[in-house]
């Protein structure tokens, strides 16, 4: 039931898209009708290399995100944990933190080369913050009265932080992670698009070039089906990272 | 690591000594010249209001401070159990139990026989978020007694309990302290159960024993019985509460009347 309406207005949009492309009164220039685009994909998946592109772009996303996310976990996990990590490193970071990534991609150009590299460091430049903002903040505000106790009962140093710290501040950094997996795909997009030979985004600013919608349209789709699989992921890894959370129970 | 260094340790006299300790937190003397013992299996219950220092004297003997004077001695095997379970959300009920303890005695075996104890060993592989309140509280104490302590300290461990498992609670810790004989000390603000737990009661006031005295009505203690009232009535009376059978108006900080509006 409940389905059934979450589905209703996709669908109806869906049905819009139809009619109104197949009655000519949006044109083929503008937007590519499904029928045409979805021959495109097809065109694209057996002609074309659609899979191979498909696999180098989440493969720098995943890359990226993998440096950045993990980059900014440890600094987040270093800045909760310890005022001196707080003082050398917070507002050094949040300083960083302002500018708008999209901005030193043609630094990273400069810097990196076209190749590989630039594209990587600017996604994990993208998904350090988020990541690196929950995680501090998640560690934190683990609760310090279950911190001194696990104290008192002989945890130090990195068992406590291990055993304690990081699994009480796993929801923040479940949470970092998901902004950051949504950002990863957002600077894939910058960094592919300006910059690439292969890949979704090289796909699409070639199909710009040649006034292609309906090979736009399908790249479009293809980055936001990334974007939905990535989430999925992460909730996934939410289930299984923290068992303890599926059991809570209110009394 | 603390101020709190084990004693040298002759067996069955003290579990802890708290000599001439002071401390002070932002300008206040909480504790000033405090001095005491408790020997070993002795269940020594410890009154006091609130800001009385109760706490903080807690707090010393587990080594989470430091004294500004004097010595805290206790036993290397000291722990305790808190006015809230304090489990860690993310550890199944029975690693809770052996937090902290090395891998060889930390076994899950060890944990289940301590549950067992509490009356919760079939509690052992389930979320503490899966708990109620009595029952993480027993937890909390099978992880405190798994640890074979000669002193344990308990923070007003019933004082979030609801009325009937505080009952529960009171006599599974009376027996448990029976047998295993640590020295305890229980910080309260409950006279009553006080009265019913320990061998000797200590009023805490103003830093320092204002009363010491030795419980020897005969167990198992009921709080109905003429005896008991006695008793407790002295210990408010102590404590600024009652005067001897006598009601008095609660006064502020500074002795002034508190008038209760009743409007």
């Amino acid at each position: 039931m409940s389905l059934a309406f979450r589905l209703l207005v996709p669908l109806v949009l869906f049905g819009l898209w139809w009619l109104l492309t197949a009655t000519g009164v949006i044109g083929p220039t503008v937007l590519s009708s499904p029928p045409t685009t979805w021959d495109a994909f097809w065109n694209l998946l057996v002609h074309g290399d659609l899979l191979g592109d498909i696999g180098i772009s989440v493969a720098r996303a995943a890359v990226g995100l993998a440096i950045g996310a993990g980059l900014g976990l440890v600094l987040g996990v270093v800045v909760g944990l310890f005022r001196l990590g707080e003082e050398l490193i917070d507002s050094s970071l949040q300083m960083f933190r302002t500018i708008p990534f999209p901005a030193v991609i043609f630094l990273f150009i400069v810097w990196f080369g076209i190749g590989e590299t630039a594209k990587v460091a600017l996604i994990a430049l993208a998904t350090l913050f988020p990541m690196y903002l929950n995680a501090s903040n998640g560690v934190r505000n683990v609760d310090r009265k279950v911190v001194e106790a696990a104290r008192s009962f002989g945890l130090e140093g990195r068992r406590l932080v291990r055993q304690v710290i990081i699994p009480l501040a796993m929801p923040s950094i479940l949470t970092g992670l998901r902004f950051a997996t949504g950002v990863s795909i957002i600077a894939l997009v910058f960094a592919e698009t300006i910059n690439a030979t292969t890949g979704i985004g090289y796909l699409a600013s070639q199909a710009a070039a040649l006034q292609q919608v309906p090979i736009l349209v399908v790249c479009i789709f293809i980055y936001a089906a990334l974007g939905i699989l990535l989430d999925l992921g992460v909730r996934v890894l939410e289930r299984r990272v923290m068992p303890w959370r599926s059991h809570l129970v209110v009394r | 690591m603390t101020a709190a260094q084990p004693p040298a340790p002759a067996v069955g006299t003290v579990a802890a000594e708290v000599r001439g300790v002071g401390k002070v937190f932002d300008g206040r003397p909480v504790l000033d010249d405090l001095t005491f013992t408790i020997d070993s299996g002795e269940f020594v219950a410890m009154l006091g209001a609130s800001g009385s220092g109760k706490t903080t004297l807690l707090r010393l003997l587990l080594g989470l401070e430091r004294p500004d004077a004097g010595e805290v001695l206790v036993p290397e095997a000291r722990t305790t159990v808190f006015q809230e379970p304090r489990l860690v959300a993310s550890s199944r009920v029975w690693r809770n139990v052996v937090l902290g303890l090395p891998k060889a005695e930390g076994t899950r075996q060890v944990a289940v026989a301590a549950l067992e104890t509490v009356g919760l060993a079939r509690h052992a592989d389930a979320w503490p978020g899966t708990l109620s309140g009595g029952e993480a509280q027993r937890v909390a104490l099978a992880r405190a007694l798994v640890r074979r302590p000669d002193l344990l300290l308990l923070d007003e461990p019933f004082a979030a309990l609801d009325a009937l498992t505080r009952l529960t609670m009171q006599a599974l810790v009376a027996e448990l302290v029976s047998r295993n004989q640590p020295g305890v000390l229980l910080v309260t603000h409950d006279v009553e159960e006080a009265v019913l737990l320990a061998d000797r009661v200590l009023v805490l006031r103003d830093g320092r024993i204002a009363v010491d005295e030795r419980i020897d009505l005969p167990r198992p203690r009921r709080v109905g019985a003429p005896e008991f009232g006695a008793l407790r009535d002295r210990f408010l009376a102590d404590l600024g509460v009652l005067e001897r059978g006598r009601l008095v108006p609660i006064v502020g900080d500074e002795g002034e009347p508190v008038v209760i509006d009743s409007a």
